[in-house]
Order: C-alpha cells, then structure tokens, then sequence
C-alpha cells in the first residue's frame, strides 16, 4: 500500500523521509513541486498526483506536505485518511506538529512510524496503544532515562492491541476520578446581502475529556435525541444501543477523545445568533470608496456573544484603508488586502462598528464584487440547537466519578456575502 | 583518540563523553556536510566507535544519530557492518534502531545482511510475542532473495502462532514474501488459506489485504469464510474493514445476482399503470417473481449499514461504494447523509468525496436533491473544491430548483475568483442546454456578462453562448450583432475564434455585419493568434460562397495572406480552402460541393459532465479520481446472469459442526474455566499470565478434576506474581509451543517438559481425544494448534464477556458458549444449532451484567439462528 512518506515543508525541502518497502528516490517529489508550482496555493495542490510510475497522494496541515508514496490501487481516502491519522499522531506525542519539532524528535517520529505501518499497510494507530510501544518524550522521561539507561520503547505489547477495547490500557489509575464533556456546536451559514439565511446547519461534537481508574463502562443519555440527524462515533461507542435506544454507550479511552460529532437535522432552523450591517460601496470616479460594518446579536437567548473576530478579503483594487473601530482593533495587510477586525464581546447597548474609507487605485475600475464577510464568534453556556445532555451514569466501578458538562457555541464557516 | 578531539573539536574524547560529542556534532553537522570528503569519513569513523563501544549509551546515542541520518536521505550505508554487529543486542531500543537500519540498507548490503539472519531465526522463538512478531517483521522486510526459504518456513510457523498479533504479521509478511519472490505464490496462497480461517479480528483485515495483493482472482477461497467475514467486520479495525469490504464488493458482484431489476421493474410498473398496458404489467410480474435476494447478499448489506457511522471516512466511502455497486437502488439512499457529513473534514477528504458524488449525482440525481444546499459554495473553499461543487450542483439542476441556483451561480460569477467564474460560466450554459425552461434566461444572462469588466468572464462567456446558439440554430441575430461588436473589445483567442466561427456560420442572418467583420480581421490577420486566423479563413472561405460579390477581394487578401504564414497549419488550410472555393482550372469535382462542405448542418456539441466517463470505474478506487485505469486495479464483474450455487457458502457451516466435535468434547472445561476466570479476577487480571493458564486449567477441566486444578493453578499464579507474572507464563507457553512446531508427538514432549504432571497428563487426554474425535485425519500437530486455537479464541472471549464489552457476536462464537449448555447436551452428542441458540440466550441472561447488552445480544442471535436454520 504506502510505500513511502515524505514530509516536506513550505520552502520545498524533503526534511524526513521513510520508506516501508524498497526505497523510492526522492527525486519522485520533483512531480509534486511541479504540481505544486502550477497551484500557486498550497491549498490548490491536488492531493492525488500521478506520476509515470507512482501515485502521490498528499495532505497539507500545519505548513507541512506529508506526501504518500503509492504504487498500486489503493482507495486514497485510506491514504489521506492515513496520512491525517499520522498527523494527529504527532501532535498527541509532541503537542504541536511542526517541522522543529519533527526534527528535533526525528528518532521517535521514526520510531513511531516503524510500529504505525508494517508494508504499508496500518498495524497500530490507536494513539493508547502507540504509547505503551513508544512512550512520547518528556522532560522528566529524558532526564531518567540519561540515569538508569532505561529505554522509551515498550518490551511488551501492548494489551489493548489484543483486546476488544483496543483504545483503551488496562491499569489506568486515578486519585481524583472525572470525565468532563464539552458539547461544542458549529453554525455553518451563508447570509446574503440583504441579511436573509441562504443555508444554514449545525454541526456538533461532543469532545471528552475522561480520567477515571479501571475499566468504566458510561452510558450518556441526552433529552431530546431526536434533534441529532446523522452521528458518528468513536469506535467505543455501541452502536446497537443507539439505534434502539437512542443512549450513548461506551467504555471510554483513556484521556482526551471525540466521542461523537452530528449533524443536526435540516427540518430544524436554524437561528443565527448575529446579525451584521454592513455598507460597503466604491465608486466608479473617485478613488476612495465608503466602508462601514456593524455587528449586533440577534437570536442568543440571552447570552452574550464573545470572541468575534471578522475577517474580510478584500479586493485586489484596495490600496489602503484607514478606518476608526468603536472597540477592538483592526489591521489590514495591504499585501494580500486582508482586514481583520477583533471585536471582542458584543455589548448589545453599544453595538460594535467599523467605519473610515479605502482608497482604490488610481485609475483602476471599481471591483465589481463586493468582499465576503467571514464571522467568527463564540458563545459559551448555549448549545444553539437546544440539545440537552439529560444524564450519564457509571458502572462497572465503585467510586463515584466527578462528571461536568460544557455547552458552546461557535462559528464554523459564517461568511456574510455584501 | 585524542589526536581526533584536537582536530575535529566535535569529537571530545570516548565513549563516556560521547553525549556532549553527540550535542557537539549536532549543531556542526551542517558545516561538515559543506565541508571535505575527509571530515565527512571521520564523522562516521566516530560514530562506528561509538557503535563498538562497550557502553550501551554510547551505542543508542550513535544508533540515533544513525536513524536521524536515515530520515534526512542521507547515507549511511557504509556503516553497515559496525550496524549489524548490534543486532542482537540486549537493549531494546537499540534493537529496534537496529532493526530500522536494516531494513533501509539490507537490500544492498545483501552479504552482510545475512550476519544477522540467525538472530532472527533465534527471536522468533521467543517467549514474548512482541519479540517475534517484529523479528518476523524485519526478517521479512530486508528483501535478500537467498533468504526466501527460511522467510517461508518462519511465515508458516508464524501463521499457526497462538498470539493473533504475530499471526497479522505473518499475513503482512505474505505480501512481502511475494513481491520478493512471486514464485512461492502456491505456497503462499495455502497459508493465506490457512490464514482466513482464523477466528481473530486482528487478522482478517491484514489476510484479506494480502489475499487482494497475492491471489485476488481465487475468490474459491472466500466462499467459506464468507459469513465469518461479515460477521466481523464491525470488530475489525478500521483499516481492515476498508480492505475487507472493497473485497466484499467485489465478491458479491460475482456470486449474487442483480437486486436492480427489480427497482426496474417497479418502474415498468409505474409506467404500464399509466399506459394502462396489460400486457406489459404482466411481463413485468413475471420478471419480478423469480428475484429474491439471497441472504448472504442481504447479511453483507446488513452488517455494513452500521459502518456509515464510522469516524474514519474511508471507512464511509467504502461502506457507501458498497451500496452503490450492490444493493437495491431503493436502499442506495442511505449513503447520501453520510457522504454529505464527510463534506465537513479535511480539504483532501472533501475533495476525493465530492468526486465520488459527481459520478453518483449524474445518475442518481434524487439521493442527493435534498442536501442540495450542502454544495453551495463559500468564498474560502478552494478552487478544486469550488468547481466540484460546481459540478454536483449542475448534477442535480432540476426545472425545480433551478430558479434558486441561478441566483446562488449569478454571486458565483462575481467571485474574485477567476478561475471559478468562469467555470461557473460553463455550469449556466450546461444547465440552459440541460432544462429547457430556463435556456432563455441563462442566454439572457450570459449576455449581460458580455459587458463585464474581466476579460475572462467575457471570453468564457462568449464560448458558452457560442454553444448555445449553435444549439438552438433559431434567430439570435441580435445576440450575433451584439457580438460581432465585442470583437474590437475582446483580445482571448478563443473568444475571438467563437465570435467569427459564429459569425460566419450565420452569415446570412447578418448580411450587413458579416462582411464588415471580415474587412476588420483582415486588416489585422498578421498579428492574430493561430487559432484566430483559422477561424477568419474560415469566415472569408464562407462569406465567399455566399456573399462574393461583397468579399471576393477580401478573401483573396486574406487568403493572400494566409499563404506566407509562418504556420504550417495555417498555410496548409489557406492552399486547401483556395483550391475548395475559387475555381479554376486545376480544381477537381470537389469545388462543385464546396457551399456544402462549409455550410453544412453541424451538430451542437453535447455539453456533458467531465464526470460522465468515470463511472466504469469502482467509486472510491484511486481509478476512479484519476479517471485513469491504475496498476493493479481489480475490475468490477457485471452481475451474472444466473447465480453461481449457494451452496458453497454453507460449507462453513457443516465445518462448523465438524469443529464443534472436538468442541463439544471442551465443553466440560468451561464450567472450571468460568470459576477460573473469576478467581483469576480477584487475585490480579494479568492479561499475558491468563493466556496460558487459562488454557492449562481449561485442559485440566477434560480430567474432571476441575476444582482441584484451579486452585493448584491459583497457588501457582499468585507464586507468579511475585516473580513476574507474565514471563513465566509465557515461558510456559513457548514450552508448549515447541513440540508442536517440531511436530513432534505432543504427549511424549509434554511429559518431558512440562513442571506439572497434572498438567501434561491432560494434555494427553486432550490431545488424544483430539484424535478420537476428527473425522477427518490430518496431522497431530496440526489439530492440536487448531484446537489451541479454539480455546484461545474461548479464553479471549471469555475475558471480555467479563468486562461485558461484546459489541458483536459472530457466527463462530458459538461454540464458545455451548459448553455452558452441556448439561442438557450431554445426552444428545450433537445438538441442532437452533437449540444451542436457544440455550444461549438463556445462558447469558444470566451471566453478564448489563442488560441492554444482553438485550442486543438476543436480538443477534435472533437473527443468527434464523440464518442457521436457512443454512442449516
């Protein structure tokens, strides 16, 4: 299957490279730098190229291309989805994925890979069970290990790679037994000019975060589970529960995990949360156009509405803007004509605006589009599609777990077309 | 030594300071690769030092330094024999470093790579089952063709291991050994046989990959495991479950026959209602009647359906391909919501899927219709995914929703983006051509774009209504005039040749222009790009024949003109038009049909999706994306025409109850197994401990004296667990593994070896009832690895009843819970399968703790024993 990988970073250099069957030269990369040339952007690299005698299938996250080598057919989701497992990998083992420090870390990356893949074809990528073969670096790992001599590398394997909790170690212990759980809803929407809702649905998901000792088996039951039109779960979670009772049933991994992400039904609207003014307009014979956006809540339910950053790309026309925000602060790189207002809390008694002007260039024909507006707010304690967490209970342990919920709101892909 | 340190500051004494030389290095590194050949060599000589120092640090340090090497491409390879003297070193983590270098430089170091060939061999029998499942990995990995013997032996030895872990990678090793060396497929096929037997969800995903890779084309070998394959697949990992259900596919498109006829026939149906055709409801009927899917077909389907709620999306697509190649149309329907969901993830995945549903959305537009807004498309997505969209929702245009498209696509055009304005151009000229209702506001539409600023927009604008004029041949004279006054405006070749290509066709509906244009062109012909050219020959050649009192002259100029061209092309057509339309002497017959040559009626070019051709290919295959046939690509079989016999499938099932003799024979073991496994609780639930004792006390239960036997084990479990459980253990087991694998008669070893009397007596016992049972007589030892593995396969199952976990229960699991029903068995020696379903479920009411869960299971044996009763 993946017969190779190479990682290469923004500037075009091949800073790691692994080779689970025979090596391929790197010189296949050269197919890819041409593709990558002809994208201009990174994010229009096609992730599946083929070259004269290999396939290359690509993802781009934090900066970094991780190419996949492939030689016969394969479905490149396995691929991509791979590669992205990969990529997560790292960022569990090191905190961030980065090119330092894959670099720094280059014999764990290596290490880690070895066990990922065996002829390229995905061995362990449960992230618990990685971690019992190849403990993740810590300061005080290193520092034991220069004493005693001891090893990061696991002699045994791992016992989940047997079992049929697979994502879960055995012996985990806890003093202080929780398991929090943050429902975490994303409004996506376009609204159009004149401020009507031309799509809008809610995604959902339910991260966790569970510490508790032994083998706990925890059932979450929500109030109106109706509400959830298309689910998908973490491979722990029962599915024959579900469909006939619509309850979450798990035995938990160990440690931070999704433990669902849905898709509310369509039927349902959608209420949108805030509203923005805006009066954007050029002129075909001055150089100077008018810019003026408002921002104001509008369905919140009573809660306050944090965190809005707006972002605007503007037309290639604008040379400059010069505009006085009522709060927060503003920027706009004259380079790649972007604005970015951080607005910070909406105080429904003083609504936040942006006003000024934006010089165009001379001569230069008025922009016959007027920029997207893209919305990015949050709003804590409020799960916008009404969806309650009615309770979750514990057994198969005797001690009595601290459980807590958190409810927000966010904003996934809002664009405001003007 | 010290000589080197005042040299090369780097290297500061020996091995005790090789840390600070290693930071010292690091950070110098650079310098040395810039600097001489020499420096470069004495790195190395520093690093093999290290290698044979005596220090273990010293070691890992260099074997790191080695490894970082590796990762940048830089060579390493001349350090190799300093490498492969460590091979066997205590350190585990120098092993596996070593292990790594190996597998990178043993393929050319071929000679040297076989110094650590024995070790291997020495690893493999190792008690720890994680030793010899990566000394079977790396053996099978360094690719030396003299070792392909010996990779063969450790593959068939590993395929009958106890430990599922190192049996996955003996399957892995299966498709490393054949492209090594293609020649042993015969063999290899046997053990990937042997192989898809197993019980374990561990490795039937890494069995099926190299059954897909070694022998795709022996589909006899699925027939039996069929079942078993479907009833696993929700345990397998997710991986495998990609692997096993593109396999799956495949397998069903062979041996069922099409469910789709029917859906035909319910719309002949629908359409002889309305015709109210007799004749033909009947035909319909008839057809209809003999089609009922067989349950095989159906259980496929059944089992994959949850899998849409994977978290993997290659999982999903998979799932999803599944049901667009194999089951009714009616339920194809399903997929939809998944699909969309996965429009929320990562770029690459929204573009490979968004891919998928073009090709789906052409020709079942319905299943999508209703997440119609699901494609609309945001200013930041990026322009592979945008024109995506584009094509689904030009897919999925309906005289519906058409209304609220063009409105979506007239912001499109807007868009700063180029690029996609355009390609959003030819989606309303694909949608006009599509639904005649609108063509008229689309051309409408398309020539208020004429005015546009961007010289794109107006260009792909003008090759779109090129088109669509040439569909609708009715008078668009305005549209023509309106055009033909662009010219002066628009420089895009293309958009030039449309306009005069349009022009010229229509010549005669715009007298008074035509010639005009003409006269234009030619005055600036020599500075026109190609294609233009080409095109205002074509428009003199046709204003010629129809209009030549008014041209004549302008042609000739213009052909003039064409004659000294630089373009060959250019020059050739302008000789060919001449001879076609002036006449003279030399021209032949021809020049009599020239008007009818270059007037002809011509057919409107048939706007259809880029996506129209890709569907031969299997959905979601790396063909598919790439439209093009990649190397290795199993074709999709067309349904056959009659089913191949059923029957074959249902084999399983009388192996099954051949297997269950000796099973039947266990069942006494399993009520002491169940005390067992409850002591074993209390006191400490080793997980390596437990795979063998369990097994000593399950064979001690064959003796009777079950109590007396566990509380013996228990003594000797807690004596362990003061002395590392889990090494004794597994000690124990490699005891046992040994005869075996030597083939040797099992008793005589076992009494040899084995601490326990007690212990190798029941063996005896087991091993020889073993024999008295098989009906069929193979080999000794084999039977008894396959029995070990029952009981395994019990054990483990027993381990997660406890922690009542089971999501699923097999088929095969069966006999796993048989044995609590022996009381009531053991006067009938064998029992109808519906009855030991029947017993199960009051068994296990009793014996797990959650209730839902037995609630679930119920209802899987449920449908277990209806399709037992089918099969059976």
């Amino acid at each position: 299957m993946i017969h190779s990988l190479f990682l290469i970073n923004s500037s075009g250099d091949i800073f790691l490279e692994k080779h689970w069957k025979s090596v391929v030269s790197r010189s296949v990369c050269d197919y890819f730098f041409e593709a990558q040339e002809r994208a201009t952007e990174a994010e229009n690299v096609p992730p599946v190229i083929p070259t004269p005698h290999h396939y290359l299938l690509s993802v781009y996250r934090h900066k970094i291309f991780f190419v996949a080598v492939i030689q016969t057919e394969v479905p490149p989701l396995f691929v991509i989805e791979f590669l992205h497992r990969v990529v997560d990998t790292f960022q569990d083992y090191f905190g961030v994925c980065s090119e330092p420090m894959i670099k720094d870390n280059v014999v764990v990356v290596y290490e880690v890979l070895e066990e990922m893949l065996d002829n390229g074809f995905p061995l362990a990528t449960e992230s618990n069970i990685l971690k019992e073969l190849i403990k993740p670096p810590t300061i005080l790992r290193t520092v034991v290990n220069t004493i005693t001599g001891s090893t990061n590398v696991g002699n045994q394997l791992p016992t989940g790679q047997l079992s049929v909790v697979p994502w879960r170690r055995t012996g985990v212990k806890y003093t202080n037994n929780e398991a929090y759980f943050d429902v975490i809803e994303e409004i996506d929407a376009i609204i159009d000019k004149s401020g009507s809702t031309i799509t809008a649905e809610i995604q959902g998901v339910i991260d966790a975060c569970v510490k508790l000792t032994g083998m706990p088996d925890l059932t979450l039951s929500f109030m109106n589970p109706r509400l959830l039109d298309d689910v998908s779960f973490h491979p722990c979670v029962r599915f024959k529960r579900w469909e006939s009772e619509r309850i979450l049933s798990f035995i938990p991994p160990d440690g931070n995990f999704r433990l669902l992400s849905y898709h509310v039904s369509a039927q349902n609207l959608v209420a949108i949360p805030v509203y923005v003014k805006h009066n954007i307009s050029f002129r075909d014979s001055s150089s100077l156009g008018r810019f003026e956006i408002t921002v104001g809540p509008k369905q919140t339910m009573g809660k306050t509405i944090e965190g809005v950053i707006i972002l605007s790309q503007m037309p290639r026309g604008v040379l400059n803007m010069s505009l006085t925000p009522s709060q927060g602060t503003h920027t706009f790189d004259p380079v790649t004509k972007m604005l970015s207002w951080d607005v910070g809390k909406i105080n429904p008694q003083k609504l936040p605006s942006l006003k000024g002007t934006m010089s165009l260039q001379a001569g230069a024909s008025k922009p016959d589009e007027n920029p997207t507006i893209n919305l990015q707010f949050k709003i804590q304690q409020l799960a916008i599609s009404g969806l309650k967490v009615n309770r979750l209970d514990m057994y198969g342990e005797k001690y009595k777990p601290f459980k807590g919920i958190k409810y927000m709101t966010k904003a996934g892909k809002f664009q405001v077309r003007t | 030594m010290s000589s080197n340190s005042f040299v090369y500051n780097e290297q500061s004494g020996g091995g005790e300071a090789a840390e600070l030389g290693q930071e010292a290095t690091a950070t110098i590194s650079p310098a040395g690769a810039f600097g001489l050949f020499s420096s470069d060599l004495k790195k190395n000589e520093d690093l093999k030092q290290m290698l044979e120092s005596s220090k273990d640090s010293a070691k890992l340090d260099a074997m790191k330094r080695i490894v970082g090497m590796i990762a940048k491409g830089k060579n390493a390879s001349e350090l190799f024999p300093a490498v492969v003297k460590n091979v066997a070193s205590k350190n585990i983590e120098i092993k596996k470093l070593v292990y790594v270098y190996l597998v990178r430089y043993a393929e050319e170091q071929q000679d040297l790579a076989l110094l650590s060939i024995s070790t291997f061999q020495r690893a493999l029998k190792d008690p720890n089952q994680l030793i010899r499942a990566s000394a079977l990995r790396v053996l099978s990995s360094i690719r030396v063709p003299i070792i392909v013997p010996i990779m063969m032996l450790a593959i068939k030895e590993a395929s009958a291991d106890l430990s599922p872990y190192v049996r996955k990678n003996a399957a892995h090793a299966i498709q490393k050994l054949y492209s090594l060396d293609p020649e042993q497929k015969e063999m290899l096929i046997e053990v990937i046989e042997k192989l898809l037997r197993d019980k374990s969800t561990l490795v039937a995903g890494s069995v099926v990959m190299a059954f897909e890779e070694v022998c795709p084309d022996r589909i006899d070998l699925i027939h039996k495991n069929y079942r078993k394959l479907c009833n696993l697949l929700v345990d397998v990992e997710e991986w495998g479950q990609v692997v096993i259900i593109h396999m799956l596919t495949r397998y069903a498109r062979t041996q069922f026959v099409s469910p789709w006829k029917e859906d035909g026939g319910l719309e002949d149906n629908e359409k002889s209602f309305y015709e109210s055709d007799d004749e033909q409801k009947e035909k319909t009927d008839r057809r209809k009647k003999p089609y009922a899917m067989d349950p095989d077909h159906r259980l496929l389907i059944r089992n994959t359906k949850p899998l849409l709620q994977s978290r993997n999306a290659a999982v999903v697509m998979a799932v999803a391909q599944l049901y667009w190649h194999i089951s009714p149309k009616s339920e194809t329907g399903i997929i939809s919501k998944s699909l969309v969901r996965l429009l929320r993830s990562n770029r690459e995945v929204q573009y490979i899927v968004l891919q998928n549903i073009a090709t789906m959305s052409i020709q079942r537009k319905g299943i999508f219709e209703p997440y119609l807004k699901s494609f609309y498309v945001r200013s930041t997505d990026p322009t592979m995914i945008k024109t995506l969209k584009l094509e689904i929702l030009t897919n999925l245009a309906n005289e519906a929703n058409i209304s609220t498209l063009l409105r979506e696509f007239q912001t499109y055009v807007k868009s700063q983006d180029k690029q996609f304005a355009a390609a959003t151009i030819q989606t309303i000229g694909r949608c006009a051509a599509n639904i005649s209702e609108v063509a008229d506001t689309c051309l409408n539409g398309l020539v208020c774009l004429l005015s546009n600023r961007d010289e794109i927009v107006v260009a792909e604008s003008v090759v779109v209504i090129k088109k669509l004029l040439q569909m609708q041949p009715a008078q668009h004279g305005e549209i023509i005039k309106h055009m033909g006054k662009l010219l002066d405006s628009i420089t895009v070749p293309v958009a030039r040749a449309s306009i005069l290509w349009l022009i010229g066709e229509n010549c005669e509906r715009v007298p008074k222009i035509a010639p005009d244009v003409l006269r234009k062109m030619a005055k600036s012909f020599t500075s026109e790009d190609d294609l233009v050219k080409l095109q205002i020959l074509n428009l003199g050649a046709k204003l010629y024949l129809t209009n030549s009192k008014q041209t004549k002259l302008l042609t000739q100029y213009v052909l003039n003109l064409g004659k000294y061209d630089q373009n060959y092309d250019i020059r050739d057509r302008t000789r060919f038009i001449r001879q076609l339309i002036v006449p003279n002497e030399k021209s032949g017959a021809l020049s009599k049909y020239a008007k009818k040559i270059f007037l002809a009626q011509k057919p409107a070019p048939l706007l259809e999706s880029p996506f129209k051709d890709r569907e031969h290919f299997q959905l979601g295959t790396l063909s598919h994306t790439l439209n093009i046939k990649a190397s290795g690509y199993l074709e999709l079989s067309n349904w056959p025409e009659v089913a191949p016999d059923p029957s074959v499938r249902n084999v399983e099932v009388i192996e099954l109850a051949k297997e269950w003799t000796p099973a039947g024979k266990a069942k006494k073991e399993n009520p002491s197994k169940k005390f067992y496994s409850e002591s074993e609780e209390e006191e400490d639930s080793s997980d390596s401990g437990s795979d063998s004792e369990s097994e000593s006390g399950s064979e001690s239960g064959d003796d009777g004296a079950s109590s007396e036997d566990t509380s013996e084990d228990s003594e000797d479990s807690s004596n362990e667990q003061e002395s590392e459980n889990g090494s004794v253990a597994e000690d124990k087991a490699a005891t046992k593994r040994n005869p075996e694998t030597k083939g040797e008669s099992d008793s005589e070893d076992g009494e040899k070896k084995n601490k326990k009397s007690q212990t190798s007596d029941s063996s005896n016992v087991e091993s020889s009832s073993i024999e008295e049972s098989s009906s069929e007589s193979e080999s000794q030892s084999e039977n008894e690895s396959e029995s070990r593995k029952v009981t395994k396969e019990k054990e483990k199952k027993l381990k997660q009843d406890r922690i009542s976990l089971t999501k699923d229960v097999s088929l095969l699991d069966l006999d796993d819970f048989n044995p609590i029903s022996t009381p009531v068995a053991l006067p009938t020696p064998v029992l109808s399968p519906s009855l030991i379903a029947d017993l199960e479920g009051l068994n296990l009411s009793t014996s797990s703790s959650v209730i839902s869960e037995n609630m679930n299971r119920d209802d899987l044996f449920k449908g277990k024993k209806s399709t037992l009763l089918k099969d059976g």
